[in-house]
């Protein structure tokens, strides 16, 4: 994948003027945001199936047992409840854990600790106590692997009130989101797009950063149709963007980076000013994320419509097997073909 | 190549004091001096008291649903007198006796079973709100553990289940998590011989639920759970233990449900008279007296005496409980993050707003 521009726009990006940066890819730039928050606040553990000497199956958490040690990197058991589950009484013991669960296709073991306890420990306790927690997970298909290990299962977890929903779309993005992610005294569930997680380089400052949680940003500016993506669709909408300009379209893009919390004023204010809109996910696409932007644009945005909002999305089916999943994937033909329907319309 | 064991444990039971009141002077402990033993009858008697007072306000419409704890008194009361104050109690639905013994008022069980989401805070303890789905709670009981083990506290996490739980995956993780870390968890099952209407032997072929803590590699024991001083015994010892980091323990302590599983169920349907009748015969708070009067160090004036209080003191409790104005409708939304999401507060200002339309108090609509 080419590299991609630095360029960031939009009220809420991070300030740029740092004295020292690293060019990392999305796996070193979360390494640094783990370091950078055991280091800082000693409270914060990581924990998960091979987070330890081995650093994880995709060595995110690599050399963080060797410099924190054994009561800060705990190599659990394979369990995922277990995992979601123990890192609750954690919390409630006065530590911010950072589960990482290796797939996202394997989340469904904790789902009753993530969605009955996590999510609503805060307010059936009325405030007693929080899950200042985040789990980590790989999501997303585009790596080939066998299957359960290319699912994006966002919608649902956005469906379940108490989570938070985050999922950065470069290695400066997730950095600074799971730096803030961290910091945030709501539990975070953080979808790392494993199909970029050594795509690319990037400039990453060396100093730890936040990118607030809840604020989308305009990643690339245009006039004739908004694209509204997420993770690793965000860089199949900028290469969309760039092929959609050589026949004259101008394509603005914006990056939700949060699902929950949503902000719906950034994408509205993109849509009024272009006119139309695209949603691309790659998860199913009934009850998806798509669905939820398109009718708050039905519902903030309706009066600025020159088109109906497209939706380009994975398939109401089973993530396909290796040998079919450049069909199921969203591609930038396939983008680009619901950008000129918004223009034909 | 030779065939050896490779392992093998046993598992033990205490008991100290029978269903006749007749106890086991060699196992009585010394600490237990006239006083405490009074307080362990008096405890128990108290229990009951809220509890049928429970039972009657769910009749009468003023809680809702409830689950009675009535029989499992000795196996609460016996633990809360090992407890310190600051342990952590992880409690699931029936555990409202052994939160009373450690100070919290019962309005605020009360207030729980009428859908008062505030009362399910309770003050003055270290206690998280009950856990609903079941056994899910153990490993919450598990982590806090791990964090006082990491920071070398002298406290113990108490995590609370019944034998049903026991079939949940996540008994199993809870064990194996807190075995692999050395968490300073003990995990109290309560074995009232019913999950519902499906009886302990159909629940698991293993002779006791103890013997499962083996599998993780800590210590698992049995207690006769109608016995206030074999619960208070066990727990005295594994709560020393646990606090010492020397490792996790598990206490089965087998005792019955004398009611139904909750005020929503009917426990006539799938077992039988003679068996309830067996174990009304196990009473707990019934052998605690015998053995005290016994000693005489109880009789018909002071168990009329404290009955007459106990009956003033829930009637004080359930006064405050319906003193409570209700929780105003905005709640709903302002405890669920730590900062509200702005999709969240337009909803809650939606429902001000509808609320303004209707007039009143909004608690009512149509």
């Amino acid at each position: 994948m080419a590299e991609v521009s630095a360029g960031r726009t939009g009220s809420s990006a991070a300030p740029r003027a740092v004295a020292e940066e690293k060019r990392l890819n999305m796996v070193q730039a979360l390494n640094e945001a783990l370091a950078d928050e055991m280091a800082r606040d000693e409270t914060v553990l990581v924990m998960g199936e091979d987070v330890g000497p081995d650093g994880g199956v995709f060595r995110v958490t690599e050399g963080l047992i060797e410099r924190f040690g054994n009561k800060r990197v705990l190599d659990t058991p394979l369990a995922e409840s277990g995992i979601v589950g123990s890192a609750i009484g954690l919390c409630v013991g006065g530590f911010r854990p950072v589960c990482e669960i290796q797939f996202m296709g394997f989340i469904y073991p904790c789902l009753n600790q993530l969605c009955s306890h996590a999510a609503r420990l805060r307010n059936r306790s009325r405030g007693t106590f929080a899950v200042p927690m985040v789990v980590r997970m790989p999501y997303g298909g585009g790596i080939r692997p066998p299957e359960h290990h290319s699912e994006s299962y966002e919608a649902m977890l956005a469906n379940t009130p108490g989570l938070k929903v985050v999922i950065p779309s470069d290695p400066y993005e997730a950095k600074g989101l799971l730096i803030a992610s961290i910091r945030d005294d709501d539990p975070v569930v953080f979808l790392e797009p494993k199909r970029i997680y050594r795509a690319f380089r990037q400039a990453v400052p060396t100093a730890p950063y936040e990118i607030p949680l809840g604020e989308a940003r305009v990643a690339r500016e245009g006039s004739d149709v908004t694209v509204i993506a997420y993770g690793a669709m965000l860089q199949v909408a900028l290469a969309s963007a760039k092929k959609a300009e050589a026949e004259g379209i101008s394509v603005e893009v914006v990056d939700l980076r949060c699902i929950v919390p949503l902000d719906v004023q950034t994408f509205v204010d993109s849509v009024v000013k272009t006119g139309r809109a695209v949603v691309l996910h790659e998860g199913p696409r009934t009850c998806g994320v798509g669905a939820e932007v398109a009718a708050a644009i039905g519902e903030n945005a309706l009066l600025s419509l020159l088109a109906p909002v497209e939706r380009v999305t994975g398939f109401d089916t089973v993530f396909p097997g290796a040998l079919l999943e450049t069909h199921y994937l969203p591609h930038e033909e396939r983008v680009l073909a619901a950008i000129r329907r918004t223009i034909d319309y | 190549m030779p065939i050896t064991d490779v392992y093998s444990a046993t598992t033990r039971r205490i008991e100290i004091l029978d269903k006749d009141g007749k106890v086991d002077e060699a196992l009585l402990p010394s600490e237990l001096d006239d006083a405490t033993l009074q307080r362990a009858l008096e405890l128990m008697m108290r229990m009951r008291a809220f509890d049928e007072k429970a039972l009657t306000m769910q009749r009468q419409g003023r809680i809702g649903t409830y689950g009675s704890m009535r029989g499992q008194e000795a196996a609460q009361a016996g633990l809360a007198l090992a407890i310190e104050p600051d342990d952590w109690l992880v409690p699931s639905i029936r555990e409202q006796g052994v939160l009373e013994a450690c100070g919290v008022p019962m309005r605020h069980w009360f207030g729980f079973c009428k859908g008062d989401e505030r009362m399910a805070v309770f003050p003055g303890v270290n206690a998280l709100t009950p856990s609903i789905p079941v056994g899910s709670q153990l490993l919450h009981a598990a982590g806090i553990g791990m964090a006082l083990e990491l920071r070398g506290e002298a406290t113990a996490a108490i995590g609370f289940a019944g034998d049903g739980a026991t079939s949940e995956g996540d008994f199993h993780e809870a064990l194996n998590f807190a075995g692999v870390f050395n968490a300073r968890t003990l995990f109290f099952i309560q074995n009232n011989g019913w999950a519902i209407s499906v009886p302990i032997t159909q629940q698991t072929r293993s002779a006791t639920i103890a013997q499962k803590a083996h599998a993780y590699g800590i210590e698992g024991v049995q207690v006769d759970g109608n016995d206030v001083l074999a619960s208070y015994v066990a727990s005295r010892d594994a709560l020393r233990k646990v606090r010492a980091g020397e490792g996790p323990v598990l206490i089965e302590a087998v005792t019955y449900r004398m009611e139904s599983h909750t005020t929503a169920d009917d426990h006539t349907r799938y077992r039988s008279a003679d068996e309830v009748a067996y174990w009304a015969e196990r009473d707990p708070i019934k052998r605690m007296r015998a053995y005290l009067e016994g000693r005489g160090l109880w009789d018909e004036t002071r168990h009329e005496a404290t009955l007459k209080k106990l009956g003033d003191d829930v009637e004080a409790e359930v006064a405050r409980l319906e003193d409570n104005a209700p929780p105003p409708p905005t709640d709903i939304f302002d405890h669920m993050y730590s900062a509200m999401p702005e999709t969240l507060r337009a909803q809650r200002q939606a429902l001000l707003d509808e609320i303004a339309v209707r007039g009143g108090n909004g608690a009512n609509h149509g």
